[in-house]
C-alpha cells in the first residue's frame, strides 16, 4: 500500500514537472518518473519476502525475489546515464535551458554566466574558426557540439534556431 | 549448420560492441575506423544472411546466453526465426549504405561516428533477438544511447531542440515501458516471452501490462496519435543520420509490436479493431501532414509515419496473408525510405538546402540522383514494377479478404496522396528551371561546411610545421570557382544501391514473399518459438 501511494505521488510529481518549460525541471521530472517505475518493479516482486535472495542462505519461503532487484539495478544505471546526458543538453548548444522568452528567468541568467566565453567568441566567426584551425581544432572537444556550433554559425549571422528547416548543420571533423 | 549457429548468436551483439570500443580507442587513424566499421557491418550482414538461410523453412534457433540451463527462467534467451533474421539482414544493409553515405559527406571522419553506429547496431541486434521483455528494454536503451549522441553531434547547428525532444520522448517511452514490464512481472511472474505465451489472452491483468508495454513501444514506433516527436526530430539532424535512423528505430519497435502481440497475446482477436483504427489514423494523418511541408526531408518524415500505418495493418489483421503483407511491407519500406533520404540528402549536402522552393532543374543537373529518386518514390507510392506495388497490393488484398473495406479504402486514398507528395518533390526539385542563386548558395554552403579545412590550409601556410591535410582536389576546384557544383558520385552510390534492391525485390518479389510467408507462419503459430526457447 505504501509503495502504491509512493508510486502515485512520484508519478504525479513527475507529470507536473514534465509540464514545466525549463529543461532542468523536465529532467527532475524524469528522475521522479524513473523512481516511480523502480518502486513499481520492486512491488512486482512482493516486498513481504525480505530474506537474502542467494540460494542456500535463507529458506525459500523467506528469500526476496532477486529478479526485480536486478531489474531495478539495471534500470537505475540506464536512467542515470540518460539523465546526465539530458542535463548536458540543458546547458550546451543553446544559452538557456528555457523555452520561454523571459530575459529575467533564472535559468537564462545562470547559463549566460556559464557560457560567457563562447558567447563572446560568437561575435567574430573568422577568428574562432582560424583559432580552431591553428590549434588543429584542439579547442573543439570531440564530445561537445557547443564549440562547433558557435564557431560555424557566425557568418550566417542569424539566430541558431531561426530556420530549422533549411537542414543546414555543421560537419564535425576529427581534430587531427 | 543449425546446431552450430545458436551458440554464436551473442556474437552479433558482442562483436559490434567490442569493435565500437576499439574504433573509439583509435584516436589517430580515420582509415582504421572506416575499415573496422565497414568490416564489422559486412560481417554482421553475412551472419544475418546465414541466419536467413538457416531459418527460411520455419526453423527457430534459440540460445540461452551463458549456457545457463538448470532452470528455464534464469537464462536470457536469444531467439532467431525468419522474421528477425530478415529484419536484421535489411538493417545491416542499411547500416553499410548509410555508413558509406556518411563517409561521402565526411561526417564519418568524426572520431565517434563509427563507434556510435557500431554500438547502435549491437543494440539493434540484441533488441531483435532477445526473447525477454526486460532485456528488450535494455537493448532498446543500448540502441538509443548512441543515437542520442549521433543526433546531437550531427544536428548541433540546428540547436539542441531536436535532441532535447528526442531524448525526452524516448526516455518517457522507456519509463512507460518499465512500468509495463513491472506490471507484467507482477501479474504473470515472468518476463520471458516464451513463458508468457498466451498469458495476456487469458488473464486481463497481464493484458493490461501488455497494453502498457505495447503503448510504450508504440510511442517509439511513432504511431498516431503519439507521432509528433518524429517529425520534429528527424529533420533536425544531418541527412546521413536521418537515413540511418529511418530504417532502424521505428522499425525495431514495429518488430517488437509484431512479436509481442503474436506471442504474449497469441494474436487475440478481441483487440484487433484497436490496431485497425490506429493504423488507419496513422496512414491518413501522416500523409495529410506532409502536404504543408516545404522541405524534402520533412515531407519524407511525414510519409514515414503514414507508411508505419501500412506496416501495422499486418498486426491489425493477424491473418496469414495480412502478416505476410505487413512483413513484406516492412522490409520494402526500410529500403525505399532510406534510399529516398539518401538521394534527397545528397542534394541537400551539395546545394546546402532541402527547401523545395530553393531548388529546381535537378533532372538536367543531376540525372543520376533524379533516376534514383524516381525509382524509390514510385516504389514508395506503390507503382509497378517496384517492390512497393507488391507490398501495397498484398496489404489491400489482405484487408479485403477480411472484409475491412474501410481500411482498404483508406490505404488506396493514402497511396494517391503519397504519389501527389512525391510529385511535389519531383516537380519542385527536379523539374523546372534552377533558381538564379542556386550555384551561389551551394558555393556559400560548401565554403561554410568545408571552410574549417580551408582555413587549415591557410594556417599551414603560415606555420609549415603544422601537419594538416589539404582539402581534396575536387573541393579546392569548387571553392576556387573552377568547377560547377555537382553531387559527387560517392554520395549517389549508397542511395542507388538501395534503389536497385527495390527494383530487384519488385521483379523478384516471389523470393522475399516466400520468406515473409514463413515469418508470418511463425507469428501465427508461436508454439515453435516457445518450444525452441524451452528446449534450448
Amino acid at each position: 500500500m505504501s509503495i502504491a501511494i509512493a508510486v502515485g505521488l512520484l508519478t504525479a510529481a513527475a507529470v507536473y514537472l514534465f509540464m514545466q518549460r525549463g529543461m532542468v525541471r523536465i529532467v527532475l521530472g524524469f528522475v521522479m518518473a524513473s523512481h516511480a517505475a523502480n518502486l513499481l518493479l520492486f512491488a512486482a516482486g512482493n516486498t513481504a519476502y525480505r530474506g537474502v535472495p542467494y540460494i542456500g542462505t535463507s529458506d525459500y519461503g523467506e528469500g526476496g525475489d532477486p529478479l526485480p532487484q536486478a531489474f531495478v539495478l539495471t534500470a537505475i544505471v540506464i536512467a542515470f546515464s540518460i539523465t546526465m546526458f539530458m542535463i548536458t543538453l540543458a546547458i550546451t548548444t543553446t544559452h538557456d535551458d528555457d523555452t520561454e522568452n523571459d530575459e529575467e528567468s533564472a535559468a537564462k541568467v545562470l547559463s549566460a554566466a556559464d557560457t560567457g566565453d563562447t558567447v563572446s567568441s560568437s561575435v567574430d566567426t573568422g577568428v574562432t574558426g582560424a583559432v580552431a584551425a591553428g590549434t588543429g581544432g584542439a579547442d573543439a572537444s570531440p564530445i561537445s557540439p557547443v564549440h562547433d556550433f558557435e564557431a560555424q554559425d557566425d557568418d550566417s549571422a542569424e539566430a541558431p534556431n531561426t530556420d530549422p528547416e533549411t537542414g543546414e548543420h555543421p560537419r564535425r571533423e576529427d581534430p587531427q | 549448420m543449425t546446431e552450430l549457429l545458436p551458440p554464436l548468436l551473442p556474437l552479433l551483439v558482442g562483436i559490434p560492441l567490442l569493435m565500437g570500443a576499439l574504433g573509439a580507442a583509435l584516436r589517430k587513424s580515420k582509415r582504421a575506423r572506416h575499415i573496422i566499421s565497414l568490416g564489422t557491418l559486412t560481417a554482421m550482414f553475412v551472419f544475418s544472411l546465414l541466419l536467413v538461410i538457416a531459418t527460411h523453412d520455419g526453423t527457430v534457433l534459440a540460445h540461452k546466453v551463458g549456457f545457463w540451463d538448470f532452470t528455464p527462467q534464469v537464462a536470457i534467451p536469444f531467439v532467431v526465426d525468419a522474421l528477425n533474421s530478415l529484419v536484421l539482414m535489411i538493417i545491416t544493409i542499411l547500416g553499410i549504405t548509410s555508413v558509406m553515405f556518411a563517409m561521402a559527406t565526411h561526417e564519418a571522419r568524426s572520431r565517434f561516428y563509427h563507434p556510435f553506429v557500431l554500438i547502435l547496431m549491437a543494440g539493434v541486434a540484441g533488441a531483435l533477438m532477445t526473447g525477454d521483455i526486460f532485456n528488450l528494454f535494455v537493448f532498446i536503451e543500448v540502441m538509443l544511447l548512441p543515437s542520442y549522441g549521433l543526433l546531437a553531434m550531427m544536428g548541433a547547428k540546428l540547436g539542441a531542440h531536436g535532441a532535447r525532444i528526442y531524448v525526452s520522448v524516448n526516455l518517457l517511452a522507456s519509463t512507460l515501458l518499465l512500468f509495463g514490464i513491472g506490471i507484467v512481472y507482477g501479474t504473470a511472474g515472468t518476463v520471458n516471452l516464451a513463458e508468457l505465451h498466451g498469458a495476456a489472452a487469458e488473464d486481463p491483468a497481464v493484458a493490461v501490462g501488455g497494453a502498457v508495454v505495447l503503448t510504450a513501444i508504440g510511442i517509439k514506433a511513432a504511431v498516431v496519435p503519439v507521432h509528433g516527436w518524429l517529425t520534429r526530430t528527424y529533420p533536425m539532424t544531418s541527412p546521413a543520420v536521418t537515413a540511418l535512423f529511418s530504417g532502424i528505430h521505428t522499425k525495431v519497435s514495429i518488430y517488437a509490436i509484431y512479436r509481442i502481440y503474436s506471442v504474449m497475446f497469441d494474436g487475440d482477436e478481441r483487440f484487433l479493431w484497436i490496431a485497425l483504427v490506429v493504423t488507419s489514423m496513422t496512414m491518413l494523418i501522416g500523409v495529410l501532414g506532409a502536404i504543408g511541408e516545404k522541405t524534402t526531408r520533412s515531407i519524407l518524415v511525414f510519409h514515414m509515419i503514414s507508411q508505419i500505418g501500412y506496416i501495422l495493418i499486418g498486426v491489425g489483421l493477424f491473418t496469414g496473408l495480412g502478416l505476410t503483407a505487413g512483413i513484406f511491407y516492412l522490409l520494402h519500406h526500410m529500403i525505399v525510405k532510406a534510399s529516398l533520404f539518401m538521394s534527397t540528402g545528397a542534394i541537400e549536402e551539395t546545394y546546402g538546402t532541402g527547401e523545395i522552393d530553393k531548388l529546381g532543374g535537378m533532372l538536367k543537373r543531376e540525372p543520376l540522383i533524379a533516376i534514383t529518386f524516381m525509382i524509390a518514390a514510385l516504389s514508395l507510392a506503390g507503382l509497378p514494377p517496384f517492390s512497393g506495388f507488391v507490398a501495397k497490393f498484398t496489404i489491400i488484398q489482405a484487408t479485403l479478404e477480411q472484409s475491412h473495406y474501410w481500411v482498404a479504402a483508406v490505404a488506396v486514398i493514402v497511396s494517391v496522396f503519397t504519389l501527389l507528395s512525391m510529385l511535389k518533390i519531383w516537380v519542385g526539385v527536379f523539374m523546372g528551371k534552377p533558381p538564379a542563386d542556386l550555384e551561389d548558395n551551394a558555393l556559400k554552403y560548401q565554403e561554410k561546411m568545408h571552410g574549417k579545412r580551408y582555413l587549415r590550409v591557410q594556417a599551414q601556410a603560415e606555420n609549415p610545421t603544422l601537419t594538416i591535410g589539404p582539402p581534396t582536389a575536387a573541393m579546392s576546384a569548387v571553392l576556387s570557382g573552377q568547377r560547377a557544383v555537382k553531387v559527387p558520385v560517392k554520395l549517389i552510390i549508397p542511395g542507388a544501391i538501395l534503389a536497385a534492391i527495390t527494383v530487384f525485390f519488385g521483379f523478384g518479389a516471389e523470393l522475399l514473399m516466400l520468406l515473409s510467408e514463413t515469418a508470418a507462419e511463425n507469428l501465427l503459430n508461436p508454439e515453435g518459438y516457445v518450444e525452441a526457447v524451452m528446449d534450448a
